[in-house]
């Protein structure tokens, strides 16, 4: 008898491939978990950007990880029903990014006003004394910014 | 109800992202600095996932698989405004062009996320926080360069006075859109077009640069029921170059 959290942990598996740091799970793209009375296995993500190209990529490495537990019978969905924003990345989640040396998005409430990007933590000196360089980063979902203390280029996690 | 309305309607939104996706990557590798470079091809990137949520959503209504849509039509079968196909020019009008397209998208993004119509709704309230970071791009960029030096300043009003009459044509009203209005699906382009003059015009309010009063400009339209310029097909035989040599391929 299957069970959700036996699926949730078994996606702790899952990273994300350009943050291979980080599980799906904590990333908060594995929206919803249900088990049917004949267990089948339905699991649904959502993309962080819309235009992620790794989303397909992470879609499949679900796929596979269900089948080398040896579950026979999933449907994996990609959904914008229950949308993603970087307040779903979990604590576990920040520690990770922070530890990889990525800022992890800073949380808010309801409504998302660009101008904290102008006050990201630096993750290597935790300096609050840092300017955003340019919204737009080696991939969609990461900002560059310049830590005025420690003199070093940084990249965030972008808050959304 | 009301389906012809509602592809009338998601044809325009997902073929202005795909075009002007098209034209931001043609940004990559000749950005005049790295980090606009990296800017534009961003924005293409995004652009271009946008328009296939939009696509997609066609294609759960019955039209073709998203691809097939994207690479097989001609010219006079895109609804995209006009403005979105122009060629890049420089940088200044890349930059003018994206500053007014991004400012009316984000509005139409606002107000699809209340739509009647959920499917769209649900896109709308994904894509407009990622479009925010479009918006912010543009705006911090004509709020630096719009009051910075005279040559800047002078090929950025140049740029816009040469622009405005397409941008306008982004509001071309579609024959559906009173059905539109009534089914709550969708406020309509009146709508987007006054919130939109208050945004841009708050930002241009803030440099040297100086909004031309926009009721004394003929709005170039036609875009949104397949007239185009001689700039879109050639763009288009590029985007599908690739497909067409095996449109069978798995990629």
């Amino acid at each position: 008898m299957l069970t959700k959290e036996h699926i949730l942990t078994l996606l702790e598996e899952v990273k994300d491939p350009e943050i291979p740091v980080l599980s799906l799970v904590d990333l908060g793209v594995i929206t919803g978990v249900e088990i049917s009375e004949e267990d089948h296995v339905t699991v649904r993500m959502t993309p962080t950007f819309a235009g992620c190209p790794a989303m397909d990529y992470m879609k499949k490495d679900v796929e596979r990880t269900l089948e080398k537990h040896g579950i026979k019978h999933y449907t994996v969905t990609m959904t914008f029903d229950n949308p993603w924003d970087s307040n779903k990345i979990s604590e576990k989640g920040r520690k990770a990014l922070k530890d990889f040396g990525l800022a992890p998005p800073p949380t808010y409430d309801l409504i998302l006003d660009l101008d904290i990007l102008e006050y990201a933590t630096c993750p290597y000196c935790n300096s609050g004394n840092t300017s955003m360089r340019t919204p737009f980063g080696p991939t969609l979902c990461r900002s560059m910014h310049y830590c005025n203390d420690c003199r070093q280029m940084f990249e965030q996690f972008k808050p959304l | 109800m009301n389906e012809q309305a509602i592809k009338d309607l998601l044809y325009k939104l997902a073929d202005d992202l795909l075009i002007l996706g098209h034209r931001n990557s043609e940004w990559t590798g000749f950005g005049p600095i790295l980090e606009e470079d990296i800017a534009f091809s961003s924005m293409a990137q995004d652009k271009i996932g946008h328009s296939l949520a939009f696509y997609t959503l066609l294609h759960e209504l019955g039209e073709a698989d998203p691809d097939t849509v994207a690479f097989t039509r001609n010219a006079n079968q895109f609804h995209n405004s006009q403005l979105v196909e122009l060629p890049n020019g420089e940088y200044d009008f890349s930059l003018i062009r994206h500053f007014l397209y991004d400012n009316a998208e984000i509005i139409r993004f606002e107000m699809l996320s209340q739509s009647s119509y959920e499917p769209i709704a649900k896109v709308a309230t994904k894509l407009k926080g990622e479009v925010k970071y479009h918006v912010l791009h543009a705006n911090t960029w004509i709020r630096n360069l719009g009051s910075s030096t005279e040559e800047a300043i002078a090929r950025l009003q140049t740029s816009l006075n040469e622009a405005l009459p397409y941008a306008l044509g982004m509001f071309e009203p579609s024959a559906y859109e009173q059905d539109l209005i009534d089914a709550s699906i969708y406020r309509g382009e009146e709508a987007v077009k006054a919130a939109w003059q208050q945004r841009i015009r708050a930002v241009l309010e803030k440099t040297e640069l100086q909004l031309p009063d926009l009721e004394s400009i003929t709005p170039i339209t036609g875009g949104r029921t397949g007239s185009h310029t001689h700039h879109l097909q050639p763009l288009l035989d590029e985007m599908a170059e690739v497909f067409k040599i095996d449109p069978a391929a798995e990629w």
